[in-house]
């Protein structure tokens, strides 16, 4: 018996004009997460049919639930529309099933001489004569069995699976996320792409107060949200200079704001540079010292441009929670430094005054370092393809 | 020489040995260091184990690595045990483990803990409905060994745990140390799984205990985090990466290797029910790579150094077990004295030829003739 993947879009649909761009990108998402596999994909304007192979099965799952822009999806036996087919595909789908059911039909094409209610009863009944074990319920059923009418195929499924949600990556512009290791900035990156958004990363390094095993850290984290999209462009930034010539120049309570402030400037360079129009980072409001309201309204007043804030609301377990889901967690943890532990001040500013910031910028040239730096970054492709890093270990394993 | 005593132990590949001296060579560093050096050999070894975790389908986080199996099934009885204290006081477990299940839990019965042993059948596999009635809310730990090491009897891990996960306070351990590398293995429905790398021609002195996430132990060797943080100790990098690679090299065409053991197991099974005064106890449920037989006429270590004699390997019963006395899992099936003292265990693996099976019964069949005066 063939089965088909079915895929519903959810608030995609609500696009009117441009729901042929949603669902479009959304395919072509699908097909590029998919294509090493040899599937089918073919589309109409409410949903998106698989078809697989059967030993493919549960990688091809584990790669929708990657995937933004899904809603819901099944997995379904699609079988002519003939009543007596879809009678014995209704009792193939029940196998193994027990307890109280429903049948729900859709009936899409009304050239089918039943109703949708009275086929469902039809169909409970059918069923009922065969499956003495089964009972029917239908307020409060165990298990709802779906039966959607096409015009040629009809589908059979008892199990609707949830998706991501969200929007396709790629239907909104691009952002910049700033990614320091820690674990709230790949969730950002999470809800940002869950969004639809474009995502480059920009990492802030300080050798060697920081060591590589800090940037090897921020490309795993990368690597991991590629899981979500197909690659992102990992933006280096040597930031020891400005960060060495804050500690020297400015009072200390006021050091990591100043340096919120020049990370701030850098990223709107760089998203200029790079056609980003917005920055997202993992700012949560009141978690440190430099996340207080009056710390944000300090820092963001150096740019215009949207700071996204996904977690600005979440509690840190909140945040946890969803770190341990896209698996980043545990590589956050680790416990190499990043450009924000060091040059920590004992007491940092938890509501700084701009005029403070402002004197204390005066006393170094922080744009010419601006320039210098700006011009240093570096790129790292980064791709969900793991082998790349663990070359080098193959002939050993 | 013939070595037919691969359930004892393996002699390691060439490829394994050739990895563990680079590393020994090329990864100086302490994995938990913080410099370049460490971070490098963290790499290399979490590498290692994705690799086995992947081979196994499980989680990374899910893989300890261990001295061997007796630590490793240490390590999971004793673990569970000091963890879950008020969880009952009842452990069921088989006649048919290995000493270092055994021991430990005849360690725990003193400890105060009501010990159960499994009903055999005939065939040697568990009662299953003798078992089903054993476990209650009180059933801390169940633990049985997938391939026994003597007779070779495989029990159906999958439905035992199953059944089991009725009982969601029960942790269910199997020892798996004569069934990986041997037998396809599903680890779905065991909490604890335990297995050593030089049964599958890896280095002796590395093994392995899977943990699933969702039940927690208390470490044996206290010392904080390192390969894991239930196994204290500069991880051994070196046996770390030979006992993924092995794994790997072991499962590499597998059904191949499965299919050579299984054909040289018939053959000598055939062979051996031709010898007059040679009773096969491996049966039905028995994985082809281990062949017990009982030559009752003749002692057991008498028969092992007359067949060394012609440069012929084997074991009595297990080689952790070789003082004297009664095979444990053969009195527990029933076997009279004359069967269960005179046991001796044949081991083959996919390196074994036709040519060494024809020359060990030939030889078996002098033997008995000489010494059967």
């Amino acid at each position: 018996m063939d089965r088909v993947i079915l895929i519903k879009y959810g608030e995609l649909t609500t696009k009117k004009g441009n729901r042929k761009f949603f669902i479009n990108t959304l395919y072509q998402n699908i097909q590029k997460k998919l294509k090493k596999l040899p599937v089918k994909i073919s589309r109409d304007i409410s949903r998106m049919y698989i078809h697989f192979r059967d030993e493919d099965l549960e990688t091809i799952l584990a790669s929708i639930n990657q995937i933004f822009g899904i809603h819901t999806y099944q997995v379904a036996y699609q079988v002519e529309t003939d009543i007596s087919k879809i009678q014995s595909t209704c009792l193939l789908a029940l196998d193994g099933i027990h307890g109280s059911f429903k049948v729900e039909t859709k009936r899409s094409e009304k050239s089918f001489p039943i109703p949708s209610t009275e086929f469902s009863r039809q169909l409970g009944g059918f069923i009922l004569k065969r499956r003495s074990d089964l009972t029917v319920d239908v307020h409060h059923p165990d298990t709802t069995l779906c039966v959607e009418i096409l015009k040629d195929y009809t589908y059979v499924y008892s199990k609707v699976y949830y998706g991501l949600g969200g929007y396709p990556v790629g239907t909104q512009p691009r952002a910049l996320l700033m990614l320091s290791g820690g674990i709230d900035s790949p969730v950002a990156g999470y809800l940002a792409l869950k969004r639809g958004v474009r995502l480059d990363a920009v990492y802030f390094e300080a050798l060697p107060h920081t060591s590589l095993e800090a940037r090897n850290k921020v490309i795993s984290l990368t690597q991991k949200l590629c899981q979500y999209t197909d690659h992102i462009r990992l933006y280096i930034v040597p930031f020891t200079k400005i960060q060495e010539e804050i500690y020297k120049h400015c009072d200390k309570d006021y050091g990591i704001t100043i340096m919120r402030r020049m990370m701030y400037r850098i990223m709107e360079r760089l998203a200029k540079k790079h056609k980003a129009l917005a920055i997202v980072n993992g700012e949560s409001i009141g978690q440190v010292a430099s996340q207080t309201l009056t710390s944000m309204q300090v820092i963001n007043s150096v740019t215009n441009m949207p700071v996204i804030r996904p977690v600005a609301c979440l509690d840190k377990l909140e945040i946890i929670d969803i770190a341990k889901k896209i698996d980043t967690y545990d590589i956050s943890i680790l416990p190499y430094e990043d450009c924000c532990t060091i040059f920590v001040p004992k007491h940092p500013v938890i509501h700084p005054r701009i005029e403070e910031c402002l004197k204390n910028e005066a006393n170094f040239e922080y744009e010419k370092l601006i320039d210098e730096v700006v011009e240093q970054v570096f790129t790292i492709l980064v791709n969900a393809d793991e082998k790349v890093e663990n070359e080098s270990f193959d002939s050993l394993l | 020489m013939v070595y037919l005593d691969y359930s004892a132990t393996t002699p390691v590949n060439e490829e394994v040995l050739t990895s563990f001296s680079k590393v020994c060579l090329n990864f100086p560093g302490n994995a938990n260091s913080l410099h370049r050096l460490g971070a490098e050999s963290k790499k290399l070894m979490d590498a290692s184990t994705k690799q086995v975790a992947e081979l196994l389908h499980v989680k990374e986080s899910e893989v300890i690595f261990t001295s061997g199996a007796s630590e490793a099934n240490n390590l999971a009885l004793q673990g569970v045990i000091r963890k879950y204290p008020n969880r009952g006081k009842h452990i069921i477990t088989t006649k048919l483990e290995h000493s270092s299940v055994l021991e430990c839990i005849s360690y725990l019965e003193k400890c105060g803990y009501i010990i159960d042993y499994v009903p055999l059948l005939d065939s040697g596999l568990i009662d299953f409905d003798a078992f089903k009635q054993m476990v209650t809310k009180d059933t801390v730990l169940v633990s049985i060994c997938h391939v026994n090491s003597e007779l070779g009897i495989c029990q159906d891990v999958d439905k035992i745990g199953q059944f089991l996960t009725d009982f969601p306070t029960t942790i269910f351990h199997v020892d798996g140390t004569q069934a990986v590398g041997k037998i396809p293995v599903s680890l779905k429905y065991v909490d604890l799984y335990s297995f050593s790398a030089h049964k599958f021609f890896g280095l002796k002195g590395i093994g392995c205990l899977i943990k699933k996430n969702n039940i927690e132990l208390e470490p044996l060797i206290f010392g904080g985090k390192s390969q894991s943080n239930y196994r204290s100790g500069t991880p051994a990098l070196p046996l770390i990466v030979s006992c993924s690679k092995a794994l790997r090299l072991m499962l590499t065409d597998f059904e191949e290797k499965y299919r050579h053991v299984e054909k040289l197991s018939q053959l000598l099974k055939k062979e051996l029910a031709k010898i007059d005064g040679v009773i096969l106890n491996s049966g039905e449920n028995t994985i082809p790579h281990i062949v017990n037989i009982s030559v009752p006429k003749i002692k057991p270590e008498t028969m092992l150094h007359a067949l060394e004699e012609k440069d012929i390997y084997i074991s009595t019963k297990t080689a952790c077990s070789k003082d004297s006395g009664a095979s444990l899992p053969l009195v527990a099936l029933g076997k009279d004295s004359l069967i269960s003292n005179h046991s001796l265990r044949v081991s083959i693996s996919y390196l074994t030829t036709e040519e060494e099976i024809l020359y060990f019964v030939h030889s078996l069949k002098e033997c008995i003739q000489k010494l059967n005066l």
